[in-house]
């Protein structure tokens, strides 16, 4: 048993305290302390991706991180991907090319094409493969995340409406 | 009125909206299973043997209990005895007793992994701190892990009192010897030309649902208990749960959270009984969560098989005889789909001969659940590159050799009756006359392969509710989780009859007490048969908007029809109206309209698949790339064509992943080597091409609108259409899986060495 440590961050812009265990992994503390439980757990070894948010600019795999190692951090979770209501064009995509079947990975799969569009706004098709493979789906195969991903880089870039990715 | 799949006219059937569901998906606001909690809510853990093989001598939790933090402690002494009988549950055959073994150990543990007790305590470290103080004495046994271990003279025996018809009183590791024949087989060889006979062995390989199981139970003092759970099937989860609670079906209420995968993993319980235990035993609500490495020990992958099989073909290339020996491992407890695997390995063939037998075998091993057109994939392996070895010593091309031999409608199935009409011999067409086919494939170490699939897909009972809104939009309702995308299918089904947007349909999936009945997700079965009762459902509300505006116009029925949301009389008379415009005048027509249907499917439509991989091959490390893939597939009618795709190119990377990289590796213990997800290795995006999808729509004749189901069967030839792409690329013929570089580059050092010395003798 131990006790709490208080943790500041801003999470989704908001600046934000917490308590929690120092073995409590972020993860744990965004789904059981604070409530935001779209970042999913799906192995708690860093392999799957399903709890993918964006730590000071970088993909991290909310699992493999402590709760009290966020103190100080910037953190962006799926429940702040869009914004006033309106969906992200990552998001959008996702809905319009069938990119999720079950929706389990789908959070860190937009958390990790976010953090790639953020870097590079426009990728082929292997930079989007190379960017998502810390993610694994069971659903879909991936072709149609790759083309929802192609696209909503494409519609980012004013290139209307997905050339890119149709075909 | 609605279009049928006979006129085929569709307004919203056939087109890709968006799914109701979407943005809660999307956004990270969908409630799955572990997302739920509840105030004064405990965390659970379960303690899991270490051990593949032994007896419990005793379990002592004193120490345990008196953690600070810890409510209670649960043990199979905590469970009754359930009766040892086997029972249909959805697709299953289930054992109570088994099931309840295998949710709590009793007296035996038969796998690494398996369930011994079930801690409740105020946060989930404390539990799992509370399960290391859980003593356990153990007296060891030798573990079974194969069938050829199991199947040998004086094998260890799992279960003392299991027995099967030919071994009389004997114990026994074989639970149920199926056999299946037609013709002579003796005969059917000595007429063929050609005769390849091989073995094959497939390694067990897992779902692999990126959601871990869940559930939470709260058991109210009155006896009533409601379970909150990731499933494929509620209705299965109410009964499986009280028959391993001995509690009424209807004291128990079953909530579907959104379920993040399952492929038929989750069509059985684990964790939902010992919820309610411990809910009952601390009078809090209890959740407990799996680990993936709980998941990969101890939920039911799909059985490991070894398939002894020969064929013959004539000269001219039409296959005339098969006899195979198929035995799967069940797990720790009877029920592989060794028979659904018998059935399906020559189905896809019109062979005169063949005797096929299959044999149901425990070992030391999870207890084997459903995985997606359960046991034709292993047997596909065998079968599909038989067959391409029989084309090539035919000289002719794979796909015109089944399309040669291929059944169409009025071909006999394995088990008698004709096949009704079905579209095996357009989804190899559809590859013949593909882009991918029709192109060249060049280059060192390349190859091409193509293989076919066959699954029956499944029927069984539906409800569904459709209530028509004051504002004439509509809801409906259905007891179906949505794994991959259903609500959209069932609201444009509802939408379709009722004549009104998809939008103006909002689909709801209810709990065990606000639908009748309805069977698992599973089985491609939710279009199928759901729809079929949404469809039904929807044509009662229809007929009684015809009723109300017939009243309201004091015209008889016959003179309103209801076409493209409008209520029109035939002829001359009142100018049409809308649903919405009818919506004032329910409340003094009769009421409310609440269209219903309720129904156990027949007219269950077969599904097939044909695919086409090209892989290149590296020869110094034996490591497979897929350059390409393409599938096809019969849907019967593609309500979403965009989901029936992502069902296909999903079926087929699963199928590419047992192929080249998944397995279940133990060690000589019968200990779990790989309980991650780094070593139980599923493609990443990196692994796989973009797979093309042909949807085939060869309509249903058992279907209103033509539906067969999809979700299955695309998993059925990637296997051996590797297999035979390999073949192509290297010379080798490659009889196990997976196909990964430690077992390809022995066979290819073994093929090159045996080439070597033939050129020495030579």
């Amino acid at each position: 048993m131990s006790k709490k440590t208080l943790v500041e961050a801003t999470i989704n812009g908001e600046a934000t305290e917490f308590l929690c265990e120092p073995r409590q992994s972020l993860l744990e503390c965004l789904r059981d302390v604070l409530e935001l439980t779209g970042s999913k757990e799906g192995c708690l070894t860093g392999d799957c991706g399903a709890c993918t948010i964006i730590v000071d600019g970088r993909v991290v795999d909310s699992c493999l991180m402590l709760g009290v190692e966020a103190n100080g951090k910037t953190i962006s979770t799926i429940e702040g991907m869009a914004i006033a209501g309106q969906l992200h064009p990552l998001q959008r995509k996702f809905l319009e090319h069938a990119a999720l079947q079950c929706g389990i990975c789908t959070p860190g799969f937009l958390m990790s094409a976010k953090s790639l569009l953020d870097r590079n706004p426009n990728p082929s098709e292997a930079d989007v493969r190379y960017a998502l493979a810390g993610n694994l789906c069971r659903c879909t195969g991936y072709d149609k995340i790759v083309r929802a991903v192609l696209d909503a880089a494409a519609e980012m870039r004013g290139c209307g409406a997905g050339k890119a990715a149709t075909r | 009125m609605a279009e049928t799949a006979a006129s085929g006219n569709f307004k919203v059937i056939g087109t890709r909206p968006v799914r109701p569901d979407g943005v809660d998906k999307v956004t990270g606001r969908a409630k799955f299973g572990a997302d739920y909690s509840f105030p004064g809510m405990l965390h659970g853990k379960v303690l899991r043997s270490p051990h593949a093989h032994a007896l419990i001598k005793l379990i002592k939790i004193d120490k345990a209990l008196a953690l600070p933090g810890v409510k209670a402690i649960v043990t199979s002494a905590d469970l009754p005895e359930a009766e040892n009988k086997s029972e249909q549950a959805g697709e299953m055959a289930v054992n109570p007793r088994h099931l309840s073994a295998n949710i709590l150990a009793r007296g035996k543990v038969l796998y690494d992994g398996h369930a011994i007790a079930a801690v409740a305590a105020t946060s989930p470290h404390i539990a799992e701190e509370a399960l290391r103080l859980i003593e356990v004495d153990y007296e060891i046994l030798p573990p079974v892990m194969t069938v050829d271990a199991a199947m040998a003279p004086g094998a260890p025996i799992l279960i003392a009192d299991l027995r099967n018809k030919e071994e009389g009183d004997k114990p026994t590791n074989v639970a149920t010897h199926y056999q299946f024949k037609r013709g002579d087989v003796e005969a059917g060889f000595k007429s063929a030309d050609f005769i390849v006979e091989r073995e094959f062995n497939t390694a067990m390989v897992h779902q692999g649902y990126i959601e871990p199981h869940n559930a939470v139970g709260i058991y109210n003092a009155d006896g009533n208990a409601t379970i909150y759970c990731s499933t494929q099937g509620i209705f299965d989860v109410r009964l499986l749960s009280s028959q391993v609670l001995g509690v009424e079906v209807g004291k128990i209420r079953v909530v579907p959270a959104e379920i993040g995968g399952g492929f038929g993993g989750k069509t059985t319980v684990y964790l939902e009984p010992l919820s309610v235990l411990l809910s009952k035993k601390t009078g809090a609500p209890v959740k407990l969560t799996m680990s993936r490495a709980e998941v990969l020990r101890a939920t039911g992958p799909t059985s490991g098989s070894k398939i002894k099989i020969k064929m013959g073909a004539t000269r001219d290339g039409r296959l005339v005889a098969a006899q195979i020996w198929m035995a799967y491992e069940a797990g720790a407890y009877p029920g592989s789909p060794v028979g659904a695997g018998a059935m399906t390995i020559v189905a896809p063939y019109t062979v005169e001969n063949f005797l096929i037998d299959g044999y149901d075998v425990v070992v030391n091993r999870p207890k084997t659940a459903a995985y997606r057109a359960p046991g034709a994939t292993n047997a596909a392996f065998a079968s599909e590159t038989v067959i391409d070895e029989l084309a090539e010593k035919c000289g002719i091309d794979p796909l015109d050799f089944r399309i040669k031999n291929g059944v169409q409608e009025g071909s006999p199935q394995v088990v008698g009756p004709p096949y009704k009409r079905i579209g095996y011999l357009q989804t190899v067409e559809a590859i013949k006359n593909s882009p991918h086919y029709k192109s060249k494939l060049t280059g060192a170490n390349r190859g091409r392969g193509v293989a076919s699939g066959f699954w029956f897909n499944a029927g069984m009972q539906s409800s569904a509710i459709v209530n028509i809104h004051p504002d004439g939009t509509a809801s409906v309702v259905t007891g179906s989780p949505d794994i991959g995308g259903s609500r959209a299918s069932m609201a444009m089904i509802a939408a379709e009859v009722l004549g009104i947007p998809m939008t103006d349909v909002r689909p709801v999936v209810a709990d065990t007490d606000s639908i009748g009945h309805t069977d698992v997700t599973a089985g491609s079965r939710v279009t199928f048969a759901t729809g079929m009762a949404v469809y039904e459902a929807a044509r009662d509300a229809a007929r009684q908007l015809v009723e109300r505006a017939a009243k309201a116009w004091e015209k008889k029925p016959e003179e309103v029809e209801l076409r493209d949301g409008m209520l029109h009389t035939k002829g001359n008379g009142v100018p049409p109206v809308s649903i919405k415009q009818l919506a004032p005048r329910f409340p003094r027509t009769g009421g409310p309209i609440v269209g219903r249907a309720s129904l156990n499917a027949r007219g269950v439509g077969p599904a097939f698949a044909c695919a086409c991989v090209d892989v290149e091959v590296d020869p110094e490390t034996g490591k497979v790339q897929i350059l390409r893939a393409t599938v096809a597939q019969d849907a019967g009618k593609a309500i979403h064509p965009s989901y029936v795709e992502g069902q296909m190119q999903g079926g087929t990377a699963q199928g590419i992943g047992w192929a080249l990289n998944e397995e279940y590796f133990y060690d000589a213990k019968g200990i779990l080597r790989n309980t991650g997800l780094l070593d139980y290795r599923m493609p990443t995006c990196l692994d796989l091409p973009a797979i093309d999808a042909i949807i085939v729509e060869v309509p249903n004749p058992g279907h209103p609108l033509g539906v067969r189901g999809v979700g299955e069967v695309s998993i059925v030839p990637p296997p051996a259409a590797i297999a035979n792409a390999i073949y192509r690329a290297t010379g080798v013929r490659m009889t196990e899986t997976p196909m990964s570089p430690p077992k390809l580059l022995k066979a290819i050092l073994r093929h090159r060495s045996s080439a070597a010395n033939a050129k020495a003798a030579g």
